[in-house]
């Protein structure tokens, strides 16, 4: 085993870790942040440093943010390991890192998972043919290369889709129809949380974007069931609305229902996890400093919970001082008192967000039975619902019988699926129901990269013995 | 009531204990078995799903043998194949002195009459695994091996079971063993009370505790043989394969996935019913399979695991009566014990219901241990 050079590491490249390195770098922890991406900013700041996009209002002043905490990572004298991949994390924080084709194990003082969030998959029937992908995605494609397609259908629920939606009409896309899917009902759901959120920096952006694209895209609402369409590949997508299907022609539909933390890591690592109800998700269970079940493992962004991006930035420096002080860098005292601005700045930002979880709140409405809930494998929802009438209690079963969540992906596209649905079968509470024990290599690695790990003492005996 | 009060007890839902249990309820015994997890949860269900002869310790021999017998029978005994292939397994010679060493074992065997096992040149070796490194001078192989798929085949025997009128208590453990005037009473997790004159201890890395509570001594250490598979890949090799100087256990499953085991041990952690991996291990396999199977350098790794298993000092299982009245043990198999579950219930089944077995099972006795500290 190998010590590292570094005290701290940080994981992800987003807000929430860049902000975490560099207020642990300028208060002293040698600090090195770690990302699988070439370069800094995460899914929410991606290209931040290199976009090609040259007209700066195409993707919105929030996202132009993201230059700041670069400039503050840049100067605070941390590490920056880009295209690195974390797979495997122990509890005597010994990471598992490759790069360049070769794999390395070494030991870290404090870890800081900044993983960010992953789109929530959103299984419809035909969703594996190409031409149907991930909101998300789509925003990634125009941030990396400034690629945009005619004639796009967009479809779900949550700001993100307001918000591709007007990054598409400024890079002077045409966007065929917004299928909204958020329920008539939402908005009394939501209504308790409103005078917060009257207050918040929320309700302006939203109302703008909102007004915007309402004026310039046909929007349909109400929309309560969608399946994606064609031979080999996307050609329509259906859509039933007050009891009725319809039908619209497309090329490329975009699915979203919102984010959901990236808990992969976390989970692997050993990290005990909880249900969120209302984001309907599970997110690690973290104390006010971002600390873990597992001692020397925090959380910080939306791994730890779904906040958005300036909440990210001010969740990674209260990790960085919880680490600081673990680590005996500074006093409790000092802690708590520079922690004082961060939280409260957190308190502000994330004012008005649980209006924007409620009115928002993906529909507990399972998939139908031919729906494809683990692309990977190919299993169904019949299947899994079929698995729990047999009766499998948990994720973690059903795994061993149709082997959803084997494969590569490691069941993030189906994980929060397969809990859904198995709760909904056996009317019992996700929390009842748990998540996949997942298990690390987190990401796929080959068995050359392993194979090339530097080889120690134990390790000569031990290959050589006999 | 007479779920409260079968004729056995059977503690522990791995593959030993639901056999024992199926072979009991097939003879008309009454049996309730106790699993503390699900079923298959730990060793039984996550293993390798070797169905092997091949370098068994002599004394396992005869054992394994019939076991063979009884998996290529497999569907007549659960009603399911179980994923039961038998493409042979091949222990590889890496060198001139392997070859020896497999040589002396396989003529040993001939000697006491058994011809299962057979040394294979290199030439036959290349025919029968194209994949494999051209340094490798021979193999010891037992043609009617095979494997099959551990999970299913914990199901498929739970299954059956089931419809013999086993009743399965899974997320129950025993919290309490008393013997009283007959009868075994067994007090499990849940507050519940059970008895039976006769308890049959499967627990696997938790059988020590268990039988120290009926008067026997048996040293259990708890290991996490770990296991990886890769991304799936064109079928290049069918028979199992397995190493003699390094550890190692490779083959590739029907659906072109490549299981890569073979001994090396994470940190098992039993009380917290979990196992940590230990990479710098796990890269030793990878080093092993990258120099004997060079193709397969590039193939993805998407996970690994380990279970928990129960491991005895002398490497062979404990089978067989314990010291008190109506108790007896089936445990301790030391990662090799999946093959053998076919004939350990019914080994068992034979000792409860006819107080004899045809099986040569001295050599297994928990007996041998008498003394130690456990």
């Amino acid at each position: 085993m190998t010590t590292s050079n570094f005290d701290l590491a940080v994981i992800g490249g987003g807000p929430a870790g860049m902000a975490a390195a560099s207020v642990a770098a300028e208060r002293g922890l040698r600090t090195v942040l770690i990302d699988e991406q070439e370069y800094l900013g995460g899914q929410i700041y991606r290209s931040i440093t290199r976009t090609p996009l040259k007209k700066r209002d195409i993707l919105g002043t929030d996202y132009w943010r993201g230059e700041d905490l670069v400039r503050s990572f840049r100067a605070s004298g941390a590490t920056h390991w880009p295209s690195t991949t974390v797979w495997s994390i122990s509890r005597e924080l010994e990471l598992g890192l490759s790069s360049g084709g070769k794999a390395r194990l070494e030991k870290f003082k404090h870890v800081i998972l900044a993983t960010g969030a992953v789109e929530r998959p959103t299984p419809i029937e035909g969703w594996t043919l190409p031409g149907v992908m991930g909101a998300g995605a789509a925003q990634i494609l125009l941030k990396t290369s400034g690629m945009v397609h005619d004639g796009v259908v967009i479809a779900g629920s949550g700001p993100l889709i307001w918000l591709i939606a007007a990054q598409y009409l400024s890079a002077g896309a045409r966007i065929e129809a917004i299928l909204d899917t958020t329920p008539a009902g939402a908005i009394w759901r939501s209504l308790p949380a409103l005078p917060e959120f009257l207050f918040s920096s929320y309700l302006g952006k939203g109302l703008g974007l909102l007004a915007e694209v309402r004026r310039k895209v046909k929007i349909i609402s109400n929309v309560s069931y969608l399946r994606a369409e064609g031979d080999g590949r996307l050609q329509a997508v259906v859509y039933r609305r007050s009891g009725r299907e319809e039908r619209m022609s497309t090329d490329l539909l975009l699915l979203h229902t919102g984010v959901i933390p990236n808990l992969n890591l976390a989970n692997a690592t050993g990290c005990s996890q909880a249900w969120d109800a209302v984001q309907r998700c599970f997110r690690p269970n973290a104390d006010s400093w971002g600390a873990t079940s597992v001692e020397g493992v925090s959380v910080a962004g939306d791994g730890a919970g779904i906040l958005g991006a300036e909440a990210a930035a001010y969740s990674g420096r209260t990790a960085a001082l919880g680490a600081l002080f673990r680590l005996e860098r500074i006093t409790l005292k000092d802690r708590d008192a520079i922690a004082s601005t961060e939280q409260a700045g957190l308190r502000k930002v994330s004012r008005g967000r649980r209006f924007l979880d409620l009115i928002y709140q993906p529909s507990p409405a399972i998939p139908s039975d031919p729906t494809k809930a683990c692309r990977c494998e190919e299993v169904t929802v019949a299947q899994i619902r079929n698995a729990t009438a047999m009766g499998a209690v948990g994720p973690n079963q059903v795994k061993s019988f149709l082997r959803c969540g084997m494969g590569p992906c490691q069941g993030r596209l189906c994980g929060n699926t397969v809990t859904q649905v198995m709760a909904a079968e056996r009317g019992v509470s996700p929390a009842d129901v748990g998540y996949y024990r997942l298990r690390s290599p987190v990401k796929p690695l080959t068995l050359a990269e392993l194979a090339s790990m530097p080889r120690d003492e134990s390790d000569m005996k031990a290959v050589y013995r006999n | 009531m007479a779920e409260l009060s079968p004729d056995v007890i059977v503690i522990g839902g791995g593959i030993h204990g639901i056999s024992a249990a199926l072979h009991l309820a097939m003879t008309g015994c009454r049996v309730v078995a106790l699993e503390k997890d699900h079923c298959g949860r730990h060793a039984s269900g996550v293993n390798a799903g070797g169905v092997r002869t091949l370098a068994r310790d002599p004394a396992e021999v005869p054992l394994s043998l019939a076991a063979l017998d009884m998996w290529y029978a497999i569907g007549d005994l659960v009603g399911d194949d179980c994923g039961f292939e038998c493409h042979g397994q091949i222990q590889i010679a890496e060198t001139e002195a392997d070859l020896v060493m497999l040589r002396s074992r396989v003529d040993g065997l001939r000697a006491s009459g058994y011809h299962h096992e057979e040394i294979i040149d290199r030439r036959e070796l290349a025919e029968l695994l194209p994949a494999v490194s051209d340094t490798c001078v021979g193999a010891a192989i037992a043609r009617r091996d095979g494997a099959a798929i551990p999970f299913r085949t914990v199901l498929a025997f739970q299954r059956r079971a089931k419809d013999f009128g086993v009743v399965f208590r899974e997320g129950e453990g025993v919290a309490r063993l008393r013997r009283l005037a007959r009868d075994w009473e067994v007090t499990t997790s849940l507050g519940e009370r059970l008895t039976a004159p006769t308890i049959v201890n499967c627990a696997g890395v938790w059988a020590g505790k268990i039988a120290q509570q009926v008067g026997d001594q048996a040293p259990v250490e708890a290991t996490a043989p770990m296991m990886m598979v890769t991304l799936p890949i064109q079928r290049v090799m069918e028979p199992v394969v397995i190493g003699s100087s390094r550890p190692l256990s490779l083959k590739q499953l029907a659906n072109g996935t490549v299981l890569i085991g073979g001994g090396q041990s994470g940190t098992p952690v039993p009380h917290e019913n979990r196992t940590e991996l230990d990479f710098s291990k796990l890269h030793r396999s990878c080093v092993t399979v990258s120099e004997l199977f060079p193709i397969l350098r590039g193939l993805t790794v998407v996970r690994a695991w380990a279970g928990l298993e129960a491991r005895m000092s002398d490497g062979i299982p404990v089978i067989g009566a314990g010291s008190a009245e109506g108790v007896f043990h089936a445990f301790g198999f030391s990662a090799h014990g999946f093959q053998l579950g076919p004939i350990v219930g019914r080994i068992i089944a034979d000792l409860i219901v006819r107080q004899a077995t045809d099986m040569p099972i001295r050599p297994f006795g928990i007996q041998r241990f008498a003394g130690c500290n456990a």
